[in-house]
């Protein structure tokens, strides 16, 4: 996830990083992180990345930070829940995956390179 | 090829999503997107988040989700749909066509596709659904996901900057996150093949499929490997992993 500040909006670091914030912790499926402080309507993400286990990347120069993907279960899938992806098209319209439940779907992936 | 694929089995219930994974995004895909008219959900991942979320590490690579949104096959190799009749073993080279590209082709003639395994559980998956030997249950997703450590995140976290740097026009800067990528996921021919694409040694429509240095100034390339010597050290039977069920 591409950050221009370390203190972010909520709902901007759930869309963001696929982690919903409970008083409980960091969630996402059916697995659970406490945070070592409570999540507040504005996010420290340092903090929250340490707690998760996400790597936090600082270009300096041109004024952006990068979160790595959450390592939870030492695996690139923590769960074979689908994460819900969202893109947009050619047009720059955005699009959902969970738009095709009820379907099955073949994701593809290519490049014109 | 794959858009007769999903007209004859869309019926069925099954949908195509195509994402294209280029810094360079509606530049890079265009002319490709356009060309195929789809009829499908067609993406465009500058950043590529398929890698983040989903594992991706090549191309063309396919996950499989089922009905209620659980994924039933991980990330593989998505080999084209295989031709009714003789393949070509061989393809006519102009005579005209830079020696890189004579060696790029001898190199991609030897890459082991499979075709026919791959295109036959797809279907018996579309047919069967998860009483399909080939809709893995949730523990074997995982389990056949690959292994990512807090090394290989910061990698992608690199590589993302470094997308969005590429954008901004910072290529130098985008070139240093590039490199750091690579070094900390050596195992992503997509981290390097993007990389590798950005670099203008030609003109033309080759441009973006070069990717290595200029033989007039090998020194330049800004990068350790690229794509006919990482091919040859990896060799080309190991640059997609066999398909297995």
């Amino acid at each position: 996830m591409l950050l221009r500040s370390l203190s972010i909006p909520k709902r901007e670091f759930e869309e963001g990083t696929g982690w919903a914030l409970k008083p409980e912790g960091a969630c996402r499926g059916d697995v659970c992180i406490p945070l070592s402080k409570r999540a507040g309507e504005v996010v420290d993400v340092a903090q929250v990345a340490n707690d998760i286990g996400m790597p936090l990347v600082e270009e300096r120069e041109y004024g952006w930070w990068a979160l790595g993907p959450a390592t939870f279960g030492s695996r690139a899938l923590a769960s074979a829940e689908a994460p819900d992806l969202k893109l947009p098209d050619l047009a720059g319209k955005e699009f959902r995956l969970s738009s095709l439940r009820g379907q099955k779907v073949l994701l593809y992936a290519w490049a014109p390179y | 090829m794959w858009q007769a694929l999903r007209n004859e089995l869309h019926p069925k219930g099954l949908e195509l999503v195509t994402v294209g994974l280029d810094a360079l995004g509606n530049e890079g895909c265009r002319a490709f997107i356009e060309a195929a008219k789809p009829e499908h959900p067609s993406l465009i991942d500058r950043h590529h988040v398929m890698a983040d979320l989903f594992g991706i590490t090549n191309i063309p690579q396919s996950v499989w989700i089922d009905e209620s949104g659980m994924i039933v096959r991980p990330a593989e190799t998505a080999p084209p749909p295989p031709r009714d009749g003789p393949t070509l073993a061989r393809l006519n080279v102009p005579a005209d066509l830079p020696q890189r590209f004579v060696e790029i082709m001898a190199e991609a003639v030897k890459i082991k596709s499979d075709a026919d395994e791959y295109h036959a559980a797809l279907r018996d998956w579309v047919e069967n659904g998860a009483k399909s030997r080939f809709a893995m249950s949730p523990e074997k997703v995982v389990e056949r996901s690959r292994p990512r450590d807090n090394a290989k995140s910061l990698g992608h976290a690199h590589f993302a900057l470094a997308t969005q740097l590429e954008m901004d026009g910072h290529h130098d800067a985008a070139v240093r996150h590039f490199r750091e990528a690579h070094r900390l996921v050596p195992e992503s021919w997509t981290f390097r093949r993007q990389a590798w694409s950005l670099e203008k040694v030609v003109d033309g429509p080759l441009q973006r499929f070069w990717q290595g240095p200029n033989p007039a100034d090998p020194n330049a390339w800004p990068y350790d490997g690229d794509w006919l010597a990482d091919v040859k050290r990896e060799g080309a039977e190991n640059y997609n992993e066999r398909w297995r069920p």
